[in-house]
Order: structure tokens, then C-alpha cells, then sequence
């Protein structure tokens, strides 16, 4: 090697000095569960469609979100939206609208006429599916796409269950209903309506079925025994929305007390209003804090006139005369009767004191378990009777629509499984990326965007849709407000802040480090907005 | 102004750059085919400041001088851990001469090239040390000459490469090795030392300004600005320097974020003597979150909390934040354009 005098060694680039060995950690990139994929009872991947939506392909977004629930029209509508209650975001300003974006895709994608992916390759083997709720109608979307064959019953005359018997239109209008229902069927279902499963055990053996999913739902309303005179109209609310689902309204008068404090009760309440009540009354036995009713529920309610007496029961009704007795809370927080009483003008009382399951179906089996009124599952959905599986209000969970969405998809998979031999093996969650995995200097400050309520004087005598979606312009502003906490969204900070430049960048938008350089300062970890670096000690 | 408002909801433009952003409206850095004018294998330390705020610079001065570009670097950290003889981490035209020379050698190069009728810029630089003790009596001449020239000072506030003695950077208060924390008034003392920036003012050059390593896209601007101008140009930036501060590695540009947010470091430009905009402090933080951080202020939060010398930092922020008016209404925690 020729150098100058007393040089031993070339000039180079410092290429040479490989810095990574001064590393004693290493970060690597990472994706979190964000808190709203978390709390997603359906199991959305709710930041991987925002993150489509993002760009305004919202095609690609609604794909991403029917991979795991085909009713996002419905449930951007009746969703109560627990993604938003733990959303990141609350913490910088306010959540971001998820369930207003998850209908404006459900939206588009009704207006464009786009289909569900077909069904998977025939696999020789025959479902039936007792009831077409969102739980009958999630798993019977899963069940097509693993390619077994489907039959879809039901004991009413059109499917949808509460989704059309118990929800009103005003919520959930029946053109966006029919619009998801069809989408579904359209994947090849045999569908029997009118159509009551009476033996769960004869109807498989009769029909050749390889596996049942009962999904019947809660469909009988809870009795209380009032003292009442013969005149008196005592209804249950579950049969009065029924009735009015089937354009058979029951007369109630003016004057309409609801009894309960559910979502219920004060769907009773508003669809009362809408038919021509003047006053309707919700009576309920404990307090604001303690009532089921989502609060939105209940501040539209107000809105449209509906009243509270709160901590009172109902006693006695007699003619147009109801008895109501004021209670007080005790220690436990449980009300009792302070023998205190007040009289209601009331032409009607409508009764939400919650639902019951029919499993009358399953009777003569006592490899199943009941407890509590519903049916107990293993983890993949299946009851003591093997090959039988349940979901939805008849099992033990929060009963609502997103659950049922949820118990679908897990009970076609488990469904799958045991068709197939195998075990069911839930898949291992990743870490939440919490708050304080985040960097949010990098997010700018935006509230989030309101979907406009119909004017109450234009809703009260009617049932159109109170609640009216986002504009596209209004979508894709809500959708950017996701943090994407925990999965990359390629901001190039990472990229960017390396004071050794060993972060490379890739075609495909996407990094990877260079752990020659790397030294392991983790700035890249403290300056990624979204948590989705994370520093593991290196072996040494 | 060189900050622009925030038009894209989701990050602002306070990243380094986004998917969803157009190529014009992201940073030099998020650009795969940037210079990285000082590349992979130096020997700065983990999270070094400087290092960063180097490439940050000089990357966007490539840019916006399309390649045509000449550095000469005075002795510091900078210096020492890009070329450890035989290997040098420059990927750029640069020249090493003496610790106190470094803007004279500017001055030289930039006439080279004006003799040769070559369209080639020059820019100067140097840590605080070469730049407002060492080298400042070349810089000033410099300045006075109107030399065509960017002088670029990474200000770690010390000698950090010798091992951490005080500079006329050196904030109040900080502990170095040659101030150490002993005596009645431990750590550095109040009311001496240079602001270097309203030096450069006072020499009524065409473009001073100062810049942090946790605001790209205003840094960045800022070089852009300066390449736009001739004569003699100043750019101060902030670079935290985690050996001598005692900071986490990680903490480099949350440091720098916080002295801009907590008002003691002013991010502001100026020509011709006249401050002509600020960067706003978006979420004005107390100086105690900044120096908290810090070991070298360490003796600040002992068992008894020196309140009296934490109350005449804050009075010096607060003394900024009057001077530059870096809390402007109508933009505090405000990111929407109207």
C-alpha cells in the first residue's frame, strides 16, 4: 500500500466504523393494538380503515372493515361505539368520529353498489343458522367466505331480527337494513322465513346440517306484575316496536309512560312520540348514573321532548290513573321504596324491564348449560352439544348489535375449526399502544366533526333518520384525525431524526434499520408519533 | 413568515414528511435521495444533536445551492468525530483548518471561487466554542466585510468534545466541568456570556436567524432563506448535546423543543438588524420542565429545590418571550388555518 510518510492506513469513508457495536438495545418497529381495535367488539380493524380512508380510497377502507363486520351502514348507525370511548385521541382533543366514518363507507359503498368478496371454494359441508340478527347474519357472511354452505332461518317474516323489530327506522332507516341484509344473502344463502326451530337436535338431523349456530336472540320481553285494572293498555315494549316494524302500530293515546331505563325504553318512548303522544314519560327506578341507556340515546330523547321521573316505580294502574312510588338510593347504591307515592295521567304503559332468551329449542339436552337465562359457550361459541354453536343476546356478553357482529365471526371460525378437526385457538393479542407510547407534539390540534341531528321540530312527527351522515369532505377530515397509534403511517420521522442514518427507507414507503450504524439512542423511539418503534435489549 | 400553516389535519406539518403529503410540502429529510452530507460511522456520540442538526442543515444548503456547495469547519466535536484520520464521514466539499479560523478560511474560499468564476457557495461552521469565544473575532470581521458567506454555530452551550467546559454559550446555572457545582452560586454564573444572534444583528448583516433541531421544516426553511441571499448570513442553531447536558439520548429533540417552548431559547429571524418574524411557542411549558431533564441542573432540584435560581431562569425566558413576542394570541394552541 503506497501512503504518505507516517500515514499507515488509506483515507475512506467512515463506512468502515460499524457504530452498532456500541448498541446495548435495538429498536424495531412494532405494530400495537390501537385502544379502538381493542375495544371493537365486532373486531374491526378500525385504525387499518381509517388509515385507507386517509387517502380517500374508500373503497379499499370499506374491504379492509367488511373483512371483519359486513354491516358497517348498520353499524355506523346503532353502534354505541366503544372505539370512540377508549380513542387515544381524548386525550389531545377529542375521539375521533369512528362510527360516523364507519357509516359513510357503509354509505359509499351501498351508493356504489360494491359486493362482498364471494364466497370461499366449496367445502362440501352444510350450516344452518337459526336466526338472521346481526349474530345469525355475521356468522352466515363467515361462514360463506370459508366456503360451507348456509341455510339461514327465521321465525319472522322478513330477517334482520332486532335490528328490524326492535331497532326504530328513525335509528336504523330499512333501505340501508335491506340494502346489507341483501349484500349477504347475495353470497348464495338458502333462507326459510316464517320458520320456527322448535328442536335444534331434530331440525339438524332432519336437514343434514354438518354444525348449528343458534342465534335467536332475547326477544321476550321481561314481566313485572302491575295491579291493573281491565281497561288499562299495559304493553310490552319489544312487542309494541315489533308492531310497529310490521306498520301495525297499537293505539296508545296521548298520554304514554315507559317503564325502564334501558335503550328500550327510550326507543318506546320516541317512537310513542312519533305516533301522536303528546306526553311520554320514562319512569325508572334508579338514577341518570345508573341507567343502561347510552347517554346519546338519551340526550336525543330530551331533544324531542321526552320526560324522566327518575328513582320511581311503577305501582299500580287503574283507568288512565298510574300509581308511581318514589324511591331513594341506599348505601349499595340499590333503590328502595320510600312509601311515598304520586298519581300519572297515563292512557298507556309501555314495559323495558329488559329481555329473556327462548331456548325452549335446546331443551332435552343437558349437556348444555344455561345459567342466567342464557346459553354458556367455550371460547369458539360452542355449547355443551357438540357441533352446536350460540352467539348473541342468548349467550352471556353486553347485549348489543356490535357483540352479535363480534359472536358471528368468532362462531363461523370456531364453526370452521371443529368441521376441520381442529382445536380453536384464539390468536395472541399485541400490546396495546397506550397514550403514553404516543408523541402527539406531531398531531395538530383539530376537533372533530359533528354529524348534524335533524332538526327536532322536523323529527318529532316523523320517522326519518335523526341522526344524518358525514359529508366526504367532513369524512376524510375526520379520518386524518386518526392518531394511527401503534402501526406506522409513514411520517419519515424515523427516517428523518437518525443522527447516524441508520434508518433506510423503502420503495414501498415502509423503513428498516441498518444495525451496522444504529447505536441504539432511541430518538427515533421517543420522536414516532405513534408508538410503533420499540427498543429491545440486544443479546450480549 | 417561514412557518406555514397547518393544512393537513393528521400530523400538520410538524413531521418530517407523510405519505399524503405532496413532495414540495415535505422536509429535505424525508427525501430517500437527500445528501446525508455527513454520513453513517461517525463517532458522535448516541443521540448527538449536533450530528443531526449538521445534516439537517447542510443537506437542505445542497439542495438549495443544487450541489455547489464548500464548507469549511472549524476544530470542535463536529470536526473531531466526522474525521478520525484515515476515514472521514464528509460527503460533501469540505475543509478542516484551526479552531479560531474557520470563518477567515470562509472568507478565502468564497473569493477562490469568486476569482475562478465559479458559482460555488460557501458556508462556515463551528460549535459554540469556535464560534462566540474562539473564532469570533474572524466572524466579526467576516460579518463587517459583508463576506459572501453562511456562518452556521451548532450551539451545544460548551466544550463538549474536551470534556464539557464552559463556553460564553454556557447558559446560567449549568454545570461543566469548569463550573462546577460548589460555592454559593453553584454552576455557571448569571449575567456574563454572549448572545451571539443579536451580535450578528448589531453587524446589520442581510439575514440573521436562529433554529432548532425539533423544528425541521422552520430549520430548514431558514436554510433555504439564507442560500436565497448573499454577503454575510447567520444561522444559530440549537443542538442538545447529551454528554454534556446529561440527558437521555433519546431526549435530543424533545430538549430542543422544550428550551423553544419554555422561551429560553428564541426561535426568531432577522434582516438587516430587524427581527422580521418569530416562531410561536405553541405550549408554553415552564422552564423547570426543560431543566429538569438535565443533569447538569441537577443541583437545581436537590432536596431543597433552588427556587430563587429556577425563578431568574424563568424571568430570563419570560424576558424573551417579551423581546421576540413569542406568545401571539391568535396562534396559541391554535394549528387550524382560519
Amino acid at each position: 500500500m503506497d501512503t504518505p510518510f507516517a500515514i499507515t492506513l488509506p483515507v475512506g469513508t467512515s463506512r468502515a466504523n460499524h457504530t452498532g457495536s456500541w448498541r446495548v438495545e435495538r429498536p424495531v418497529y412494532v405494530d400495537r393494538l390501537p385502544p379502538c381495535n381493542n375495544a371493537c367488539p365486532a373486531g374491526e380493524n378500525i385504525q387499518g380503515w381509517l388509515y385507507a380512508a386517509e387517502s380517500g380510497d374508500y373503497e379499499s377502507a370499506w374491504r379492509t372493515l367488511i373483512e371483519d363486520n359486513p354491516l358497517p351502514a348498520i353499524m355506523g348507525r346503532v353502534c354505541f361505539h366503544p372505539c370512540e370511548t377508549t380513542c387515544n385521541r381524548v386525550r389531545v382533543d377529542e375521539a375521533v368520529g369512528i362510527n360516523a366514518v364507519e357509516r359513510f363507507l357503509g354509505d359509499t359503498a351501498i351508493a356504489h353498489g360494491w359486493s362482498l368478496p364471494g364466497p370461499g371454494a366449496d367445502t362440501g359441508t352444510h350450516v344452518l343458522v337459526v336466526g338472521s340478527g346481526p349474530a345469525g347474519l355475521s356468522a352466515t357472511y363467515h361462514l360463506r367466505r370459508l366456503g360451507h354452505r348456509v341455510t339461514l332461518v327465521d321465525g319472522a317474516a322478513q330477517l334482520g331480527g332486532m335490528m328490524r323489530y326492535g331497532i326504530p327506522a328513525y335509528r336504523l332507516p330499512r333501505a340501508v337494513l335491506d340494502a346489507e341484509i341483501a349484500r349477504i344473502i347475495d353470497l348464495g344463502v338458502e333462507v326459510k322465513l316464517n320458520h320456527r326451530v322448535d328442536d335444534v337436535e331434530a331440525e339438524r338431523v332432519e336437514g343434514h346440517f354438518d354444525a348449528v349456530f343458534l342465534a335467536v336472540g332475547a326477544q321476550i320481553g321481561r314481566r313485572v306484575s302491575v295491579p291493573a285494572g281491565d281497561s288499562s293498555r299495559i304493553i310490552d315494549a319489544v312487542n309494541f316496536l315489533h308492531a310497529v316494524a310490521d306498520d301495525d302500530p297499537p293505539l296508545l293515546g296521548r298520554r304514554v309512560v315507559v317503564y325502564g331505563g334501558g335503550d328500550t325504553a327510550f326507543d318506546a318512548a320516541r317512537t310513542a312520540k312519533r305516533l301522536g303522544a303528546t306526553d311520554a314519560v320514562i319512569v325508572y327506578r334508579r338514577n341518570r348514573e345508573k341507567m343502561p341507556a347510552s347517554a346519546e340515546e338519551f340526550e336525543q330523547a330530551l331533544g324531542e321532548g321526552v320526560t324522566m321521573r327518575w328513582l320511581s316505580t311503577v305501582s299500580s294502574f287503574e283507568g288512565d290513573r298510574l300509581m308511581v312510588e318514589k324511591m331513594a338510593l341506599n348505601a349499595d347504591g340499590f333503590p328502595e321504596p320510600t312509601g311515598e307515592f304520586e298519581e300519572l295521567d297515563a292512557d298507556a304503559l309501555l314495559l323495558a324491564l329488559g329481555q329473556d332468551t327462548d331456548l325452549s329449542l335446546l331443551e332435552g339436552h343437558p349437556e348444555v348449560t344455561i345459567d342466567h337465562g342464557v346459553v354458556q359457550v367455550a371460547p369458539s361459541m360452542m355449547t355443551g352439544l357438540a357441533g352446536v354453536f350460540a352467539g348473541g343476546d342468548a349467550t352471556p356478553a353486553d347485549r348489543t348489535a356490535t357483540v352479535a357482529v363480534g359472536h358471528g365471526k368468532r362462531a363461523a371460525r370456531g364453526i370452521d375449526d371443529y368441521l376441520n378437526g381442529r382445536k380453536t385457538i384464539l390468536p395472541p393479542k399485541h400490546d396495546l399502544a397506550a397514550f403514553e407510547n404516543l408523541n402527539t407534539w406531531y398531531y395538530a390540534d383539530a376537533p372533530r366533526t359533528r354529524r348534524p341531528e335533524l332538526e327536532k321540530v322536523r323529527r318529532q312527527g316523523t320517522f326519518d333518520e335523526v341522526i344524518q351522515g358525514l359529508t366526504e369532505e367532513n369524512a376524510l377530515f375526520e379520518a386524518r384525525r386518526c392518531m394511527s397509534c401503534g402501526n406506522c403511517f409513514e411520517c419519515d420521522n424515523c427516517f428523518g431524526v437518525c443522527p447516524d442514518n441508520a434508518v433506510v427507507k423503502l420503495e414501498n414507503n415502509r423503513y428498516e434499520f441498518n444495525y451496522d450504524f444504529c447505536k441504539g439512542c432511541a430518538i427515533c423511539v421517543a420522536e414516532c408519533p405513534c408508538g410503533a418503534i420499540q427498543m429491545v435489549p440486544e443479546k450480549i | 413568515m417561514t412557518r406555514r400553516p397547518i393544512r393537513f389535519y393528521q400530523v400538520g406539518s410538524f413531521a418530517v414528511g407523510n405519505r399524503l403529503l405532496e413532495d414540495e410540502e415535505r422536509t429535505v429529510q424525508s427525501d430517500a435521495k437527500r445528501t446525508n452530507s455527513i454520513d453513517s460511522g461517525h463517532r458522535a456520540c448516541q443521540g448527538c444533536g449536533e450530528a443531526l442538526g449538521a445534516r439537517y442543515a447542510l443537506d437542505a444548503a445542497m439542495r438549495a445551492t443544487n450541489g455547489q456547495l464548500a464548507v469549511v469547519n472549524a476544530t470542535g466535536c463536529l470536526e473531531v468525530f466526522s474525521t478520525p484520520y484515515p476515514e472521514t464521514s464528509w460527503r460533501i466539499a469540505w475543509l478542516h483548518s484551526l479552531f479560531g479560523n474557520a470563518p477567515a478560511v470562509a472568507t478565502g474560499v468564497a473569493a477562490a471561487m469568486r476569482v475562478k468564476g465559479r458559482d460555488v457557495r460557501v458556508i462556515g461552521q463551528a460549535g459554540d466554542g469556535g464560534t462566540v469565544d474562539i473564532g469570533f473575532g474572524a466572524l466579526s470581521g467576516m460579518f463587517e466585510r459583508n463576506d459572501d458567506v453562511l456562518f452556521i454555530c451548532y450551539d451545544n452551550e460548551g466544550y463538549m468534545n474536551t470534556g464539557v467546559q464552559r463556553s460564553a454559550a454556557t447558559p446560567p446555572a449549568a454545570r461543566t466541568a469548569t463550573t462546577e457545582v460548589v460555592g454559593p452560586h453553584p454552576g455557571n454564573v448569571f449575567g456574563q456570556g454572549k448572545d451571539l444572534p443579536r451580535i450578528a444583528m448589531a453587524h446589520d448583516v442581510s439575514y440573521v436567524a436562529t433554529a432548532t433541531v425539533a423544528d425541521l421544516h422552520d430549520l430548514e426553511a431558514k436554510v433555504d432563506k439564507a442560500m436565497s441571499l448573499h454577503g454575510a448570513r447567520y444561522l444559530h442553531i440549537l443542538v442538545p448535546c447529551p454528554l454534556g447536558w446529561g440527558s437521555a439520548s433519546s431526549d435530543t429533540i424533545h430538549l430542543a423543543r422544550l428550551a423553544a417552548e419554555s422561551g429560553l431559547f428564541p426561535v426568531f429571524e432577522a434582516e438587516h438588524g430587524v427581527v422580521t418574524s418569530v416562531t410561536p411557542i405553541r405550549r408554553r411549558v415552564r422552564v423547570e420542565e426543560y431543566l429538569r431533564r438535565q443533569k447538569r441542573y441537577a443541583h437545581l432540584f436537590a432536596t431543597e429545590p433552588a427556587t430563587d435560581v429556577i425563578a431568574r431562569l424563568q424571568a430570563m425566558a419570560d424576558a424573551n418571550v417579551a423581546r421576540y413576542h413569542l406568545v401571539n394570541d391568535e396562534t396559541a394552541n391554535s394549528d387550524l388555518e382560519a
